[in-house]
């Protein structure tokens, strides 16, 4: 048997659960109606579309260790180092596409970022001069600086090197991601192929361009993937 | 007698040795008789060329150890490289050419190491092998640093600039060779690290699986016992022909 008193106490904590759950409840409506005015509730500002640009890719090709190159049309940035970024993302993007001809993992991702320096003077040294030479390879290659007369005999490196003024070569330092470092095939001509591609494409959109370093995380590296030399400058020819 | 006959006999004797013994203290003894005949003059000798230098072939079987290089499946890079190295040095060493071996078992042989080998070998020829899944048929590099002249002191890491016009002809013998043993052959320039530091004609060889002309499949994997053996077969070739180029006048 439920005593008198017990039943007024139920009634009276059930209306007083109902009286502050109208409470809360408006309370909660003071708070979003008091969030909604305190909002800028002007449009967003739309993002800044660039306009469509013509972009020239060098691709490689592993079957017959060639590089075509290949145009099309993307947005690109106005500031160079994001537009170069850009650039060698979509060149990244075709090579993780399941029917590649360079398949290489990671796509845009995979480029970190690229800086533009002004160039160092390096022309005289043997070191860092990037070629190819293939007797299928189309006339986008990069040659090799034969015939270069070189300033010094001894083969030793130039300790002095002058910066390029404004508006001369430029040294474009380019950050790779351990990610794509770590899952790019090994072997001299797909990582040869690889950084080829890379330089072709940075000097065919950014004439200026004439030198390629690269980082991996931002640290140097020795090797992209247990071959091709990281640590050296690569020297971009006509 | 007796004993007068013996008594003599031991005077003479006596007196023959004070006769001889000047003689003998002056070193002159007594000619021998003999029949000489007299030396026939010395021919003298043909202008004979210097002798040709040892022709050495330098294998850098690529990776070892702790650095697997490539992964291909249940393959590795390494025990590639090595397998080749060891079917080429046979063939070499049967033809009478010198090789040094930069590692002939599965050792971890450091980069530097490699060149210091090679260097010390005073090779006619330095070969790299290595092995990748990429491509197909035999890839071939030579550095791509710029031509330089020699000089009395080079650069460690530029050093293969005064041999590269050299091992670009050796690229071209070997290319030769592989082509006439009917192989797929791309030839280019790369920069390697090893490479770029060795003073001798060097070439890094670099094997792919062959790829049937019709088709994706390959003909011939990495692995085919048959194609490695006809590679070696090929190179081998290749490095007798380089070594009459050497040797020529």
């Amino acid at each position: 048997m439920i005593r008198r008193f017990q039943t007024w106490l139920f009634i009276l904590l059930l209306l007083a659960s109902v009286a502050m759950g109208i409470v809360l409840w408006q309370l909660l409506e003071r708070a979003h109606q008091r969030l909604l005015a305190g909002q800028d509730s002007a449009p967003t500002p739309a993002p800044a579309v660039s306009p469509e640009e013509r972009a020239t890719l060098m691709v490689a090709n592993d079957t017959d260790s060639s590089m075509q190159p290949q145009e099309l049309t993307l947005p690109l940035p106005q500031d160079m180092g994001s537009r170069a970024r850009v650039i060698l993302g979509k060149l990244m993007d075709l090579y993780a596409l399941p029917d590649a001809a360079h398949p290489v993992p990671g796509g845009a991702a995979s480029i970190g970022q690229v800086f533009l320096l002004p160039a160092i003077d390096l022309a005289a040294s043997p070191a860092g001069a990037v070629a190819r030479r293939n007797p299928g390879l189309a006339a986008s290659a990069i040659a090799a600086p034969h015939g270069s007369s070189p300033a010094h005999s001894n083969g030793a490196q130039r300790t002095e090197a002058t910066a390029a003024p404004d508006g001369g070569p430029q040294l474009a330092v380019v950050n790779l991601t351990s990610a794509f470092v770590a899952s790019h095939p090994s072997g001299i001509e797909p990582e040869t192929l690889t950084m080829l591609s890379i330089c072709g494409t940075l000097h065919a959109n950014l004439p200026r361009v004439t030198q390629v370093r690269f980082l991996v995380d931002g640290q140097p590296r020795a090797t992209l993937a247990g071959h091709a030399d990281l640590t050296r400058t690569y020297l971009i020819q006509e | 007698m007796s004993d007068r006959l013996a008594i003599r006999s031991l005077r003479f004797l006596v007196a023959a040795a004070i006769l001889l013994a000047p003689a003998c203290l002056a070193g002159q003894q007594p000619a021998p008789v003999q029949t000489q005949t007299p030396a026939p003059p010395l021919a003298p000798k043909p202008a004979s060329a210097p002798p040709a230098p040892r022709f050495v072939v330098v294998l850098d079987a690529a990776h070892g150890g702790d650095d697997p290089g490539g992964k291909f499946g249940a393959l590795t890079e390494k025990d590639l490289a090595l397998a080749l190295s060891v079917r080429l040095r046979s063939l070499l060493v049967a033809r009478g050419i010198a090789v040094v071996t930069t590692r002939e078992s599965d050792a971890t042989v450091l980069p530097e190491r490699r060149t210091e080998i090679a260097n010390h070998a005073a090779a006619q020829a330095c070969l790299s092998l290595h092995a990748t899944q990429t491509g197909s048929g035999v890839h071939m590099f030579v550095s791509s640093l710029a031509p330089q002249n020699p000089a009395r002191i080079a650069a460690w890491k530029t050093a293969q600039s005064a041999w590269v016009t050299r091992s670009l002809a050796l690229e071209g013998v070997l290319n030769s060779a592989l082509l006439q043993a009917g192989m797929n052959v791309t030839m280019g320039r790369a920069a390697l690290p090893s490479l770029d530091s060795m003073t001798c004609p060097a070439i890094a060889v670099e094997f792919a699986p062959e790829i049937a002309p019709k088709g994706g499949t390959p003909a011939s994997a990495l692995d085919d016992p048959a194609y490695q053996a006809r590679l070696a077969e090929a190179l081998a070739a290749g490095l007798l022909a380089w070594q009459a180029e050497v040797h020529q006048p």
